[in-house]
């Protein structure tokens, strides 16, 4: 064989992988600005500072909720409960306020202890009585709800006039849900990178056996990812009332699967050790983005569920075409490529 | 010079098997204690008693003079004592430094506001890593290094704790010899340092040279603990085996025949293995030898069909297989045993019948309704299991992972045997077992080949190959560079040929070598 043509094939094809690695590596950011172009190219007014505020916006709930799941989903466990807890611990704030006068802020004390009790619940479960995370959290998904409409007697909890207000009010021109997302994001990414805590939960992820070889506390990490996923959800859930004034009998349900869905486009493994922040909150973005745009743009309303669907089926395709690239990549080589 | 660690009577029984029984050894201050004995004579779980992997059912430890009863590895840690495991204990998603360092980060801040100091962390791990001897970033991910690179990353580790005792549980198998060289040398400072080590391996001259006590184990009791002069490599042989063991290879009792089973030709994977031939006839034992990264593993794999090649042909039994998988070899009987048993070989969490049977699944099912046979299922794994004198529990309800090493190495042997394989692949089957289980392995390769399969044996021990086989072959930077009949065999030969000194007149390594 000509050696010559040898080189350059393998050099040629040794440069497609590294443009195919780049663009793999950044899938996610590329399919959302694809996306954005596609919304923003179709029509004249989708990219005004009005809309992307409101994406911003809208996404903040499900991105609170979605970065406290990450936290989970890093140990290799899952939160299937969050959509319930939000119910429940916005429940109990609400029905106090109304029976008892009480404020806004000491309301969102209750309801954040209330979801932290609901989590630390779980941990209790998952942690000391050794049950699956997936069952823990299908059981409490149930009982939450349970609870919470034996509470409301499955009618319609109005909150106050001062709850609007609250949640109405911008801090510094910003609105107030994109302002606690972004204390949230900014929390939970010094956390997972910044303390010993944060990284022993990767370290979890990747091997518990080998945690608790190390002498890493592994109860106290995993209790911690579901309490705080726990006061996650609280937080996301009074801060969504906040905008709307009232809860129903079907308030979050279904919300652990955007969030699960989020986490999971925006890079976060299901099996444990592999995800951060900044991935999660932009696949909550690109979430809301594509809501958005099909709503901005009036598509079939029996369409959207579709494309949705499409857009995540797209990115978790993606994902695994990486992975599978990666593992080619990792391949020992044994003697040099080019002689 | 003060005792550092002593055990007193420990005993610890699993699943109703004593692994350690009424045992006593003791670690001095500045020395190094090698601790040998046969697979599944109890040193790992001596070592996790002291590591607080596991706690005794009976007995005492002594540490520094104080009682010492770790209920955890976090409290073995606590008084500084390092265990370097037999299988590597890093975490693949962090980095080095943040392996080195993650049981108790450095931080500033205080209260919950603490957060990692990240100068302290590098520089820290800067050194240690300077004093193993390892020139890589702390930045650097685990899942990029080498094995050999893994396991400085555990000895750093055990630096950073300034470990009083560390506990070396087989740390060489996965090391070059330059890279076990360079280990042995900081095992030799750090025992200048004053720190005791304990050194569990099966490669004796190793053990030998390096320890100032060895303790030799046998069946879960210790046979002797004294200083390592009073030991040549016989006498810690026949104190392991209870007795001494003549022969170290079985006779071959069978000729290759003429029929082939299994041809590679012209097989070809850009920067793996170029232009690789090599045929295995009926009844035949070939080996295949070469030196740390020269490819066997990476063509064994290829051959099996768990990696993909470029160019050539694989031919089984006269006919070429056209897409090869794993499904395809196990239709076409051939047999893998890979030599990582625990990530590739086992279901760990399994039951060891389960194991033994996942190959012939399909034998014991009804043809009709698909369903097992569980008896028939679990007397063949039986049949197999004593057949290759297993040492465990009920083989029904015992998992893989409760096994020791050679014994889960006899397990992926024995899942293979079942199927009746009439090519058999072995990358290393003797890799960290015993002298005693590695006879019957060896009385299994004649075997097979008796009954008329092929066996390509592939292992970096040239002894064993000179010792079983009727070929050898010799691969050197992915390419064939050697082919020696029995009669031909010499160990230097050999070795000239794997280190690329020219091989004996073998075509492809000439045209490879560009004349």
């Amino acid at each position: 064989m000509n050696l010559g043509a040898l080189r350059a094939a393998v050099g040629g094809s040794g440069r497609r992988i590294s443009i195919s690695q780049l663009l793999l590596n950044n899938s996610t950011i590329i399919l959302f600005i694809v996306v954005l172009l596609v919304f923003g190219l179709s029509s004249n007014n989708f990219l005004t500072l009005e809309s992307m505020t409101n994406i911003v916006k809208q996404a903040s709930f499900t991105g609170i909720i979605a970065v406290g799941m990450t936290f989970v989903l890093l140990t290799a466990g899952i939160d299937l409960s969050v959509g319930s807890n939000m119910y429940l611990s916005s429940v109990v704030a609400g029905l106090l306020m109304r029976q008892t006068g009480m404020d806004v802020l000491p309301a969102l004390f209750v309801a954040l202890i209330v979801g932290t009790l609901y989590g630390a619940f779980n941990a209790f479960c998952v942690v000391k009585l050794k049950i699956v995370p997936f069952m823990v959290t299908l059981a409490t998904l149930v009982i939450g709800r349970g609870i919470g409409t034996a509470l409301t007697d499955s009618k319609q909890v109005d909150f106050p006039e001062r709850m609007l207000h609250f949640g109405q009010s911008p801090i510094l021109g910003i609105p107030m849900p994109i302002v606690v997302f972004a204390i949230v994001i900014v929390a939970a990414y010094i956390v997972l990178t910044r303390t010993p805590l944060g990284r022993q939960i990767y370290a979890v992820g990747n091997d518990v056996e080998v945690a608790k070889k190390a002498g890493i506390n592994t109860d106290r990490v995993i209790a911690f990812v579901y309490i705080f996923s726990g006061f996650c959800a609280a937080l996301a859930g009074f801060i969504l009332i906040s905008q709307i004034g009232r809860l129903d009998r079907s308030f979050g349900e279904g919300r652990e699967f955007d969030a699960i869905a989020a986490a999971v486009l925006g890079g976060t493994s299901l099996f444990g050790g592999v995800g951060n922040v900044a991935g999660t909150v932009l696949g909550a973005l690109l979430m809301q983005l594509v809501q958005y745009g099909l709503q901005f743009h009036n598509v079939n309303l029996y369409i959207q569920p579709m494309v949705r669907g499409a857009i995540i089926f797209i990115a978790v395709f993606f994902d695994s075409l990486r992975e599978a690239n990666l593992s080619k990549l990792k391949r020992r080589f044994i003697r040099p490529l080019e002689t | 010079m003060s005792i550092v660690l002593e055990t007193r009577n420990l005993t610890k029984a699993f699943f109703g098997i004593t692994a350690v029984n009424n045992v006593s050894i003791h670690v001095n201050e500045g020395e190094i204690l090698g601790l040998i004995g046969q697979n599944g004579a109890g040193k790992s779980t001596l070592m996790n008693l002291v590591g607080g992997v596991v706690q005794p059912d009976d007995g005492t430890m002594l540490y520094m003079g104080k009682p010492y009863t770790p209920r955890g590895p976090a409290d073995a840690t606590r008084e500084r004592i390092a265990f370097i495991h037999q299988e590597l204990n890093l975490f693949t998603n962090l980095t080095i430094a943040e392996n080195v360092f993650i049981e108790g980060f450095p931080t500033v801040g205080r209260g919950p506001f603490r957060l990692i100091d990240r100068g302290a962390v590098k520089k820290l791990t800067q050194q240690v890593l300077a004093a193993v001897g390892l020139d890589l970033s702390p930045d650097m991910p685990v899942d990029r290094m080498s094995p050999g690179e893994r396991q400085l990353v555990e000895i750093a580790k055990a630096l950073y704790l300034d470990a009083s005792l560390i506990i070396l549980d087989e740390p060489t198998t996965s090391l070059t010899n330059r890279e076990t060289e360079k280990l042995f040398e900081i095992m030799r400072q750090l025992r200048a340092q004053g720190k005791a080590l304990v050194y569990i391996s099966h490669i004796l001259t190793d053990v030998l040279a390096i320890s100032d006590q060895i303790a030799v184990m046998r069946d879960g009791q210790l046979m002797t603990q004294e200083p390592a002069s009073a030991f040549d490599i016989n006498r810690m042989i026949s104190l392991m085996v209870g007795r001494s063991i003549e022969n170290l290879y079985p006779p071959r009792t069978s000729q290759p025949q003429a029929d082939s089973l299994l041809e590679l030709r012209g097989i070809c994977a850009a920067g793996i293995v170029e232009d690789v031939n090599l045929t295995v006839r009926k009844g035949e034992v070939v080996g295949l030898f070469g030196l740390m990264g020269s490819g066997r593993t990476e063509l064994a794999r290829m051959l099996y069909g768990l990696d993909s090649y470029e160019r050539g042909d694989i031919v089984v039994k006269g006919q070429p297989v056209k897409r090869a998988s794993s499904r395809a070899s196990i239709r076409n009987n051939v047999a893998f045993v890979t030599e990582n048993r625990r990530e590739e070989g086992l279901l760990m969490n399994i039951n060891i019948a389960d194991n033994i049977a996942l190959v012939s699944l399909p034998n014991f099912a009804n043809p009709v309704t698909q369903v097992i046979n569980k008896n028939e299922m679990l007397s063949s794994a039986g049949q197999v299991a004593n057949l290759l004198q297993l040492k465990s529990g009920n083989i029904a309800l015992q998992p893989a992972k409760a096994l020791s090493g050679g014994n889960q190495q006899k397990v992926v042997v024995a899942k293979w045997l079942l199927s009746k394989p009439s090519i058999f692949i072995m990358d290393e089957p003797t890799r960290g077992i015993d002298v005693g289980a590695k006879y019957e392995i060896y009385g299994i390769i004649d075997q097979l080949a008796a009954a008329g399969s092929g066996v390509l044996f592939i292992s970096s021990e040239l002894e064993e190959l000179m010792g079983m086989c009727d070929r050898i072959l010799v691969m050197s930077r992915g390419e064939m560079f050697g082919e020696f009949q029995r009669s031909e065999f010499s160990q230097e030969a050999i070795l000239r040929a794997a280190f690329r000194e020219g091989g004996n007149g073998n075509h492809h390594g000439q045209r490879s070598n560009g004349q």
